[in-house]
């Protein structure tokens, strides 16, 4: 009972059961769609198409997609370190890319036939450190699937993402300081709920937003910093010698990682759920946000070119760091003041 | 000649000395000393890898992310043109040039033809010339807008690529237009075109001029004047004029290098005296210096191609072939009532015409640098000897020499900002 403590859960468990199904399910669509998206936004922002033929405004696509990826052979190199190992590193970052969502809130509550049902799976007290403790682990999956992939182009990508997500992980703890400062406390709903009394953090913590951002494009590896599979140098990098569904589920946990990481800037910086009027509509709200930060992240990448790994590095430990650390420091001062 | 060695204006000062690894010169060895350290690997960069442009392939010996050896291994694509061409008459020849070059096909088919032009000693009309520079001018545009495509590519600058292609498709078209294929066109004959450029060609040119240099600026802004894109470039891959030199670097490499060599300008071919356009030349020695020579190259292209469009349209209703019925084909229509000209037909396209003995070498300014064609006739109907003067081989020889020392992102960088064409160099 003891390690239930921290569960402040007042929903009875098996509405949170269905509860954490149907965001795996919504999880799973949004993931599909945002690379559909993704694509599409991608060719407009490059004067072509994107991909049209499958179903109206090709919505079809990411089924065909996936279809695709069931099928195709289970390719595996004979010299793998061990195929558990293998096989379970895109398990692991999977798993955990859609663990860190069960504590995000995207809605305050409603009661329905008498059952109060709760806007998030698990409402955790400490939830902002487990989504980044979630975080964490799922490194183990890209590290572990370079590893024992035995191939030098995975081990050199491994490498860079472990290096890369280690530091800048401690930018992106470093510069949501401020907003747990201010909010003083860790669980996500007492942020939003904060918020929601006073006013949207990104006036007052403009500066821990930005640290937040930019560690947040590094922390889930995409464009411009996507060096730990980035093409020209390493072919895909950690997942090089992944095939099918396999490597499908690296996909999965980066696109659901995107997503993860653009909700909890939602959460931490833009209220959440919360919008001047219309609270019953939390979630459409909170996935309204979700959807501009999500096209900022698919901006960058069509028009930013990567950095070098050493300026990567430069700019986590000596740009960020600090700027995220004085952040911090100044907010407690003046939360301390007030 | 007088070679700067000294601070350049926009890019950290050129090294002193040489970095020209010792004793093989296209080689970096990494001492034995370092590798049984263990630290080193060993990893093979292509032939199939997304950014070595074709089949380029590098054995990479990688301390970490640092690249301390660097071997190219070359010939994947070796066809055997240069051996072909000697089986097929003067005219048969021509074919080839152009796929040896890709990229630059118009330009290697024409330097081919100078080539035998030279030997033959025929005149060639100003109106074929004048053609021949726009389409020339418009080849290096081409080639440029590939090669700024890719460096986007291998930076990460998706767009830039789409951008780059978006106007390729304008030059091909232009392309297809005058000579009915985009790519290899053949349309470079002894004595001057293989047909009259179709009347609408001018105003489509002029059209796609105002297009390219509406887009060169966004070019700009989304290479040399973006923050990261000079993070990446600036200071890599310096290569001092000197050293430059002595690893036969040539074209828009050297001038990134600062020195001012343009064969058009140096030793002047077509009627590029004739013409106003200017060299651009940058100092720093490191990618975004031959980045930027390339896209000032694009906008002195434009400049020329617009003055040659003028002077064609002044030219218009003049022969756009020499009148020399040994040589050149007679008007089709004249077969059916001119013996004379059905049997000169029948000698040209069974034996095909002989070039008198001799040999000659004659450089071109390509997008790659010096485009060279040596060819030697023993008088027959065939060539003896033809070699080409490949740019990209001896870039691609000049890379560890540039590598030294940078990661493996900068590697990238560097052979990007190189322009080098497998098919150029494997022939």
């Amino acid at each position: 009972m003891s390690l239930l403590a921290p569960l402040a859960t007042v929903q009875p468990w098996w509405i949170a059961t269905i509860e954490a199904f149907v965001i795996i399910m919504v999880l799973l669509l949004g993931f599909a769609f945002v690379t559909l998206i993704e694509r599409k936004l991608l060719g407009r922002f490059q004067r072509r198409f994107g991909p049209n033929r499958a179903g109206p405004y090709s919505i079809l696509q990411p089924f065909a997609d996936f279809i695709k990826l069931i099928r195709k052979a289970p390719f595996q190199p004979d010299e793998v370190i061990h195929p558990i190992l293998y096989l379970g590193a895109p398990v692991l970052s999977g798993t955990m890319a859609f663990l860190a969502f069960s504590v995000i809130p995207w809605g305050g509550g409603w009661e329905l036939f008498g059952y109060q049902i709760d806007g998030q799976v698990a409402n955790v007290s400490i939830s902002l450190i487990v989504v980044f403790a979630i975080g964490s682990i799922s490194t183990y999956g890209v590290l572990l699937g370079g590893w024992a992939s035995e191939s030098k182009y995975a081990m050199l990508g491994a490498m860079r993402s472990g290096a890369q997500l280690v530091s800048y992980e401690v930018s992106l703890a470093l510069s949501v300081l401020g907003v747990v400062l201010m909010a003083r406390s860790l669980s996500l709903v007492d942020i939003v709920a904060a918020q929601g009394r006073t006013i949207w953090y990104i006036v007052p913590q403009i500066v821990g937003f930005g640290c937040f951002a930019i560690a947040g494009v590094a922390e889930v590896g995409r464009a411009p910093f996507d060096l730990p599979e980035a093409e020209q140098e390493l072919v895909a990098g950690y997942h090089v010698e992944y095939s099918g569904m396999r490597w499908g589920l690296f996909q999965i946990a980066e696109y659901v990682h995107m997503i993860t990481i653009s909700a909890l800037m939602v959460t931490l910086f833009f209220g959440g759920w919360l919008f001047p009027f219309g609270h019953r509509l939390g979630p459409l709200w909170f996935a309204l946000k979700l959807a501009i930060v999500l096209f900022c992240f698919i901006w960058a990448r069509a028009s930013l070119p990567r950095l070098r790994y050493d300026q990567l590095m430069n700019l986590g430990w000596k740009v960020l760091l600090p700027i995220a650390t004085v952040n911090a420091l100044a907010t407690a001062f003046f939360v301390v003041l007030k | 000649m007088a070679v700067k060695l000294d601070s350049a204006v926009n890019g950290p000062a050129l090294y002193e000395g040489t970095k020209i690894p010792s004793p093989v010169p296209s080689w970096l060895q990494v001492a034995d000393s370092r590798r049984e350290d263990g630290n080193v690997i060993q990893v093979n960069f292509g032939p199939n890898h997304p950014s070595t442009h074709g089949v380029l392939r590098l054995v990479l010996d990688l301390d970490g992310e640092e690249v301390v050896g660097m071997r190219a291994v070359i010939g994947y694509l070796h066809t055997g043109f240069e051996k072909s061409m000697e089986q097929k008459s003067w005219w048969k020849a021509i074919n080839y040039p152009s796929r040896i070059d890709y990229l630059a096909s118009f330009q290697n088919e024409m330097v081919f033809v100078l080539a035998i032009e030279k030997l033959l000693g025929i005149e060639v009309p100003a109106r074929a010339t004048w053609v021949r520079m726009a389409l020339a001018e418009l080849n290096r545009i081409h080639s440029h807008l590939i090669w700024l495509g890719t460096v986007g590519l291998e930076l990460g600058v998706q767009s830039l690529y789409f951008y780059c292609f978006e106007q390729r498709e304008n030059v091909l078209d232009l392309f297809e237009m005058v000579t009915g294929v985009r790519v290899h066109g053949r349309y470079c004959q002894a004595g001057g075109l293989a047909e009259d450029i179709p009347p609408a060609f001018v105003d489509e040119a002029r059209n796609f001029c105002r297009g390219l240099a509406r887009q060169i600026g966004a070019y700009e802004r989304l290479t040399w004047q973006n923050k990261m894109f000079q993070k990446r470039m600036n200071g890599i891959g310096i290569v001092s004029a000197e050293d430059a030199i002595r690893l036969g670097m040539s074209g828009p490499n050297l001038r990134g290098s600062g020195l001012n060599w343009d064969v058009r300008k140096r030793e002047p071919y077509l009627f590029y005296d004739q013409v106003e356009f200017d060299v651009p030349v940058y100092e720093s020695g490191d990618c975004n210096a031959r980045v930027r020579v390339r896209i000032d190259e694009m906008r002195e292209s434009l400049r020329i191609t617009e003055q040659a469009l003028d002077k064609i349209e002044q030219l218009a209703g003049e022969p756009w072939i020499a009148d020399d019925r040994k040589i050149v084909l007679p008007p089709r229509e004249e077969l059916q009532t001119s013996m004379e000209s059905l049997i000169h037909h029948f000698k040209l396209v069974s034996e095909g015409y002989r070039v008198p003995a001799g040999e000659v070498y004659l450089p071109i300014e390509g997008p790659r640098g010096e485009e060279g064609c040596y060819v030697v006739s023993n008088g027959g109907a065939k060539p003896w000897r033809v070699h080409f003067r490949a740019p990209s081989l001896l870039t691609i020889a000049a890379a560890p020499t540039l590598c030294q020392e940078h990661l493996i992102a900068d590697l990238i960088a560097i052979t990007a900002s190189l322009d080098t064409l497998m098919g150029d160099s494997d022939r």
